[in-house]
C-alpha cells in the first residue's frame, strides 16, 4: 500500500472523515465516564493508544534496513509495555471499587 | 487477498471493541467488562497485523514483546500512590513509539526515494508530538516521583524561549516539506522536539500535574493519529482519536476545577513569585486540638465529611482513614468523602486511593454535590488537603486561586484539619480556614494522627 503516494485527495479525506467521527464518538463516550473512574479511564485509554503496536510491528517486521528494524523493535517494546501494564493496572484498580454492602 | 480481508476485519472488530471498552467504563459495575473488551480488541489488532505478508521476520518482534511484558508487569503493580508516575511513564512510552515509527518511516522512504511533501508533513507532526510527549512525560514522571524538584522552575523570558524552540522546529519541518530529501533537517527537528518537551514541563508545579498529565495523554493520542495517517491505517486513527479526546476532556475538566485556562496552566507557572505581597496574614491565633478530643467530636456528631488531599496520599494514610470511617459508621454516623476534581496528582486520584482502602464508592461525593450539604455536617475532617478548601478562593480577589471552585469545608459546624505544620500549601498562599473560629488544627503526620484518633475511638467504644 503506497500511502499518500501521489497525494490521493479522496483517500486523505476518507481518513480525515474517520478522524472526525472517532473524535466525536470519543467525546460522547468519555463525557459519560463517572468522575469516580477518571484514573482508570486514563490508564485504559493509555493501553488502547498503545495500538501504536500495529505500526511498530510493521516497521520491525518488514526489515527494510537495520536502523529502522531496531527503531521499530524499540517501539514494539514500548507499546507492549503500555499494553501489558495499562490493562493490568486498570483491572487492578477497578477490582477495588466496591459498593456498600447491603445491610443484612 | 483473503489474508488482507482478515486483517481488515480484525481491525474493524478492534475499533468497535475499543469504543465499547470506553462505553462500559462509564459505570463502575460494567467497567471491568470494558477492560476485557479492550484486551480482546488489542489481541485482534495484533493478530491482524502479525499475519500481514509484509512481516518477514518475527525474531525482533518476539524479543521486544517479551522485554515489554517483563517491564510491563512490574509497572502494573506499583503502589496506587504511584499511579500518576506510572501514567506519565506510559505516556512517555506512547510518545516514544510514535516518534520512533515516524523516524523509521522517514528513513525507509528516504532509501526508497518515495518521500513527498505530504508524507514529510505528517511525519514531522508525528515526531514533534511523539518526542515532545516522550521527554515531557519523563519530566512529569520525575517531578511526581520527586527525583526532580517539584516546584516550578522559572526564568525570565521562559515562554519566549519555548516559542522560539517550537518555532525553529516547525520552520525546520516546513523546510523539510519543501525539500523532503534534505535529511540533515530531520535530526534537528527531533532534538528540538526533545528539548521542547523538557522545557514545557520545567515551569509546571505539582498542583498542575493533573491537567498536564491529561494534556500529555491527549498528545500521545494525537501522535497515534498521525501514525495512522502515515501508515494508512484507520484503526490507529480511531484508537488515537479516542485517546486524544479522553485526554482533552480530562484536561478541560481539570482546568475548570481550578478556574484556569490551558494557556494559564502551560505558560503561567503557578505559585510564581510576586503574588504574596498583598496579604501578609495578620498572625491570627490557631486553635489546636489533641487526637482524643477530635475522636470525641467525631463520635458525637451525626454527619461527618472527610476531605482528602494529596497529603493523604503522601502519608499513605488512606487505610487509617478507612479505620475512622469504620468506627464512625459502626456508631450509625453518616460519613461522606468530599472529592475535589484536582485533589491529588491526577484526575480521579483520591477515588482510587479510597477504593484501595475498601471505602465503598457510594460514600465518595463530588464537590458540587457535597457543598450544599456542608452546613449540615457536624464535623468536616480535612486530611492533607489545602488549596482545595481555601476560602480565599471565594473572597480574596488578589489571591492567585480566586475564583477556583472549592469544597466549602469552612461552612461545616466544626472543621478539623490535620496538617504537618503551618507551612503554606503548594500555591504558597495562606489559608484562612486554619485560623477560622470553627477550625481546630491537629499538627503531625496524617497517618500517625489518624491512627491516634482511631485508637481513641476504639477505646471509647468499650
Amino acid at each position: 500500500m503506497e500511502s499518500m503516494g501521489n497525494v490521493d485527495l479522496d483517500h486523505l479525506f476518507a481518513m480525515l472523515f474517520v478522524l472526525m467521527l472517532s473524535t466525536f464518538v470519543g467525546f460522547q463516550v468519555i463525557q459519560n465516564v463517572s468522575r469516580l473512574l477518571h484514573t482508570p479511564l486514563m490508564s485504559l485509554t493509555n493501553a488502547i493508544s498503545a495500538i501504536a503496536i500495529v505500526g511498530s510491528i510493521i516497521i520491525a517486521g518488514e526489515q527494510k534496513d537495520t536502523l529502522s528494524t531496531v527503531l521499530g523493535s524499540v517501539a514494539v517494546f514500548a507499546s507492549v509495555t503500555n499494553i501489558v501494564s495499562g490493562f493490568l493496572i486498570t483491572d487492578r484498580m477497578l477490582k477495588m471499587f466496591k459498593q456498600k454492602e447491603p445491610k443484612a | 487477498m483473503i489474508l488482507e480481508s482478515i486483517t481488515h476485519l480484525s481491525y474493524l472488530l478492534a475499533a468497535a471493541l475499543f469504543v465499547f471498552s470506553l462505553r462500559w467504563l462509564n459505570r463502575p459495575d460494567t467497567a471491568r467488562r470494558g477492560v476485557l473488551a479492550g484486551v480482546v480488541g488489542m489481541c485482534a489488532a495484533i493478530f491482524g497485523t502479525i499475519i500481514t505478508p509484509e512481516i518477514v521476520n518475527y525474531h525482533w518482534i518476539a524479543i521486544a514483546a517479551v522485554a515489554g511484558i517483563l517491564v510491563g508487569i512490574p509497572l502494573s503493580r506499583v503502589p496506587l500512590t504511584a499511579v500518576p508516575q506510572r501514567t506519565a511513564i506510559s505516556h512517555a512510552f506512547g510518545g516514544l513509539a510514535a516518534g520512533l515509527v515516524g523516524t523509521a518511516k522517514y528513513i525507509i522512504w528516504l532509501d526508497e526515494g518515495t518521500l513527498n511533501g505530504v508524507r514529510v508533513a505528517v511525519i514531522s507532526l508525528e515526531i514533534i508530538l511523539g518526542y515532545l510527549t516522550f521527554t515531557g512525560s519523563l519530566m512529569a514522571a520525575g517531578k511526581l516521583q520527586e527525583v526532580i524538584p517539584t516546584r516550578p522552575i522559572t526564568y525570565p523570558g521562559q515562554n519566549v524561549v519555548n516559542f522560539i524552540l517550537l518555532g525553529i522546529a516547525i520552520a525546520a519541518s516546513v523546510g523539510l516539506v519543501m525539500n523532503p530529501t534534505a535529511w540533515q533537517l530531520f535530526p534537528v527537528i527531533i532534538v528540538l522536539a526533545l528539548i521542547f518537551g523538557v522545557m514545557l514541563i520545567i515551569p509546571i508545579g505539582g498542583a498542575d500535574m493533573p491537567t498536564v498529565i491529561a494534556l500529555l495523554n491527549s498528545y500521545a493520542g494525537l501522535a497515534a493519529v498521525a501514525m495512522g495517517f502515515l501508515l494508512d491505517n484507520q484503526l490507529l486513527i480511531t484508537a488515537g482519536a479516542l485517546d486524544g479526546a479522553s485526554g482533552f476532556i480530562l484536561a478541560v475538566i481539570m482546568c475548570k476545577a481550578m478556574n484556569r485556562s490551558f494557556t494559564n496552566v502551560l505558560f503561567g507557572a503557578f505559585g510564581q513569585a510576586p503574588k504574596q505581597s498583598a496579604v501578609v496574614a495578620e498572625a491570627k491565633p490557631v486553635k489546636s486540638a489533641q487526637a482524643f478530643e477530635v475522636a470525641d467530636f467525631l463520635t458525637h456528631g451525626s454527619k461527618v465529611a472527610i476531605v482528602p488531599g494529596y497529603g493523604m496520599a503522601v502519608a499513605q494514610a488512606q487505610h487509617r482513614v478507612r479505620e475512622i470511617y469504620d468506627q464512625l459508621t459502626q456508631r450509625g454516623i453518616e460519613v461522606y468523602f468530599a472529592i475535589h476534581p484536582v485533589a491529588g496528582r491526577m484526575p480521579g486520584h483520591m477515588n482510587v486511593l479510597l477504593a484501595e482502602a475498601e471505602i465503598p464508592y457510594d460514600s465518595l461525593v463530588e464537590m458540587d454535590d457535597i457543598n450544599p450539604e456542608m452546613p449540615q455536617m457536624d464535623v468536616c475532617l480535612v486530611v492533607g488537603a489545602n488549596d482545595v478548601v481555601n476560602p480565599a478562593a471565594r473572597s480574596v480577589e488578589s489571591s492567585p486561586i480566586y475564583g477556583m471552585p472549592i469544597i466549602e469545608a469552612d461552612k461545616a459546624k466544626l472543621v478539623v484539619a490535620i496538617k504537618r505544620s503551618m507551612n503554606t500549601g503548594f500555591a504558597g498562599i495562606d489559608n484562612a480556614l486554619y485560623t477560622a473560629d470553627n477550625t481546630l488544627m491537629v499538627f503531625g503526620d496524617a497517618k500517625k494522627v489518624l491512627d491516634e484518633i482511631a485508637s481513641a475511638m476504639r477505646e471509647s467504644s468499650h
